[in-house]
């Protein structure tokens, strides 16, 4: 609610054309689950964050090229959008290799978007995870386990060089707030406008390991 | 061109055209600065009183009480920071509820943390209620200022400020003296509720143009007679010497206005906004997995709030955008924050719920074929949200898990 909760809503309605097309007319998204034959599932986030992410993956076993994908998300425009957009790049001239598509960056979606508000970014970033975690699902399926790649860390402030890792370790140090986490990794202070994302990160992991705050 | 329904009004209200007519004279002719001492100068500082008058007489208050502002969030800054301020040697706790505006809860948060004050937050019952009795009982000898707002902007709850006026005056009679001060936001309210002071027994009291279809940039603090507040705004010394700047003649003369128009058609306007109200409040709740944020009577004629599980309410809202419809969510993709509203928090419910509230607010313009509308969109909107959405959460997350 702009006179509210929105401090900056000059930012509030600036999605690209690109954007809105994706959240209107959403591509790939999964419609009937029962029947569809999955080589890999992956799932991220939590409705508590605010956002969710469920990804289904078909795989070619011969030349390991993803030929179908399908999601379901839950979120606001940007998250939505930026799903459908993945499903989209990763599906493209006969599909992305697993090697290819577990590369595949945020920035790329966003590029692919034309852009987000800075204050949405963060709501893009799960994308990417919840297809990697498809890629180790499949991986496991087919009994390639040496191949299952953990997830490494993310660079969440570039300048004082942060990852989501050393953000999750700070999470189970007990550090709950930002002012907590910024004691430990200082992130943030290098980027601002990573702020948002680490909040973020820092409710996810929370509640990744520790359950939910205070029975909310 | 669609026609746009504009369900908003919460957020801001259009300017009447009585108002803009009022206004317009103080523009380019009668502009001249009510302080000079020219004949020009008179006229603007004898419209600038005369619309004084009509203020405090629908408050029921003295012309002298009313301080002329910026807005809202001033006045509510200059209440509260003002009333601090002055009563220093008395005490530095206040009183406030956890679902106040946050010109009110950031002022007096901030406070807190920098160690000016000692905030006690009433929670809200399960229908943003403030009990008169837990305000009572938080007060004690320290206490300088109880800030509770009339109504809430979000969930349109209507607090029992004469309740707590009440316990205020019977605790005085205890402890003889001025404390602790009452102020209340009243901004919701001023459109649809009666606002005379002397019942409601606030010794502070904020409202303001942009939500009565009067002006931006208007608002007015309402300082009992003998208190004492600081000003914030140093100056030239108008306002009482309470705030300090060449007086928004416009502004106050469209405000002064618009006050009227809203006290003479609340009667009548309430009956009609309450009927669509119910009307859309009944039609949304027939969607699955909903619910009514707020209290079921005790709310604003012109406020609808409901939440729907397993959708986002800025895709929601922005879902209804491209229908024509405006409204407004308490998701946290809406705010900086990365929080839900804090006033659905408030009210006990999950951060998983709190995500999914939409807030849709009536006006003078609002007709029965536009509620009818968006009962007839939201349904297919929200299946269709809920079809992209990976959850599937229990009507136990309307409440803390």
């Amino acid at each position: 609610m702009s006179d509210v909760t929105s401090r900056d809503a000059k930012q509030k309605w600036v999605y690209t054309n690109t954007v809105k097309d994706h959240f209107f007319h959403p591509r790939n998204f999964m419609e009937d689950e029962e029947t569809y034959q999955a080589s890999g599932v992956g799932m991220v986030g939590s409705p508590a964050c605010g956002d969710m992410m469920k990804i289904w993956i078909k795989v070619d076993p011969a030349t390991e090229r993803i030929t179908d994908m399908k999601w379901q998300t839950f979120g606001c425009a940007s998250a939505i959008a930026s799903t459908s957009m993945m499903s989209v790049i990763v599906t493209e001239n006969g599909g992305m290799t697993i090697e290819d598509a577990r590369k595949l960056r945020p920035q790329d979606i966003m590029e692919r978007l034309g852009g987000l508000p800075v204050r949405k970014v963060h709501c893009s970033v799960l994308g990417d995870k919840a297809l990697r975690s498809a890629i180790n699902d499949y991986l496991r399926k087919v009994n390639q386990d040496a191949r299952v790649e953990v997830e490494h860390g993310r660079l969440v402030d570039k300048v004082v060089k942060v990852t989501d890792h050393d953000i999750e370790e700070a999470v189970l140090d007990g550090a709950w707030t930002l002012e907590a986490v910024q004691r430990k990794t200082k992130v943030g202070t290098g980027d601002p406008s990573c702020i948002p994302e680490v909040e973020q990160l820092i409710r996810f992991y929370q509640e990744k390991h520790f359950g939910k705050e205070d029975g909310k | 061109m669609k026609k746009r329904i504009y369900l908003d009004h919460a957020a801001t209200t259009p300017v009447d055209p009585a108002v803009i007519r009022a206004m317009r004279p103080f523009f380019s002719e009668q502009f001249a600065n009510p302080s000079s001492l020219h004949a020009a100068g008179s006229e603007a500082q004898r419209a600038v009183a005369q619309a004084r008058r009509t203020i405090a007489d629908l408050l029921h208050a003295h012309e002298e009480e009313i301080v002329f502002c910026s807005g809202g969030t001033e006045s509510d800054n200059l209440a509260i920071q003002g009333t601090i301020r002055a009563h220093r040697e008395h005490g530095n706790h206040v009183i406030t509820s956890t679902i106040e505006h946050p010109a009110v809860l950031e002022t007096l948060e901030r406070l807190a943390r920098r160690g000016e004050i000692e905030l006690t937050k009433i929670p809200v019952s399960e229908d943003g209620l403030v009990p008169a009795e837990r305000v009572a009982q938080a007060i004690t000898e320290r206490t300088v200022l109880v800030s509770i707002m009339m109504a809430n902007n979000e969930i349109g709850t209507v607090q029992p400020i004469a309740d707590i006026g009440r316990a205020i005056l019977a605790y005085r009679k205890d402890h003889p003296g001025i404390y602790p001060v009452f102020h209340t936001d009243a901004c919701q309210a001023a459109g649809t509720l009666d606002l005379d002071v002397m019942k409601l027994h606030t010794d502070l009291l904020t409202c303001n143009g942009t939500k009565i279809y009067g002006p931006k940039g208007i608002g007015l603090l309402f300082v009992r007679r003998g208190l004492k507040i600081e000003p914030m705004m140093i100056g030239g010394g108008q306002e009482r010497g309470l705030r300090s700047g060449t007086e928004d003649v416009p502004g106050i003369i469209g405000f002064a206005k618009a006050f009227e128009l809203a006290q003479k058609r609340k009667e009548k306007e309430n009956v009609r906004l309450v009927a669509l109200r119910d009307r859309l409040i009944e039609g949304l709740l027939r969607i699955p997995k909903s619910r009514l944020n707020g209290h079921a009577t005790e709310r604003l004629p012109n406020n609808a709030n409901i939440s729907f599980l397993d959708i986002e309410g800025e895709a929601a809202v922005l879902y209804l955008d491209a229908k024509g419809i405006c409204c407004s969510t308490g998701s946290a993709c809406a705010s900086t924050s990365l929080d839900p509203s804090h006033v659905i928090l408030a009210l006990g419910m999950s951060y998983e719920a709190a995500h999914g509230s939409l807030r849709f607010s009536l006006g003078h313009a609002t007709m029965k074929e536009d509620v009818d509308t968006v009962i007839k969109v939201m349904p297919k909107i929200v299946e269709r949200l809920r079809h992209m959405s990976p959850v599937n959460l229990d009507m136990k997350y309307f409440k803390k898990g």
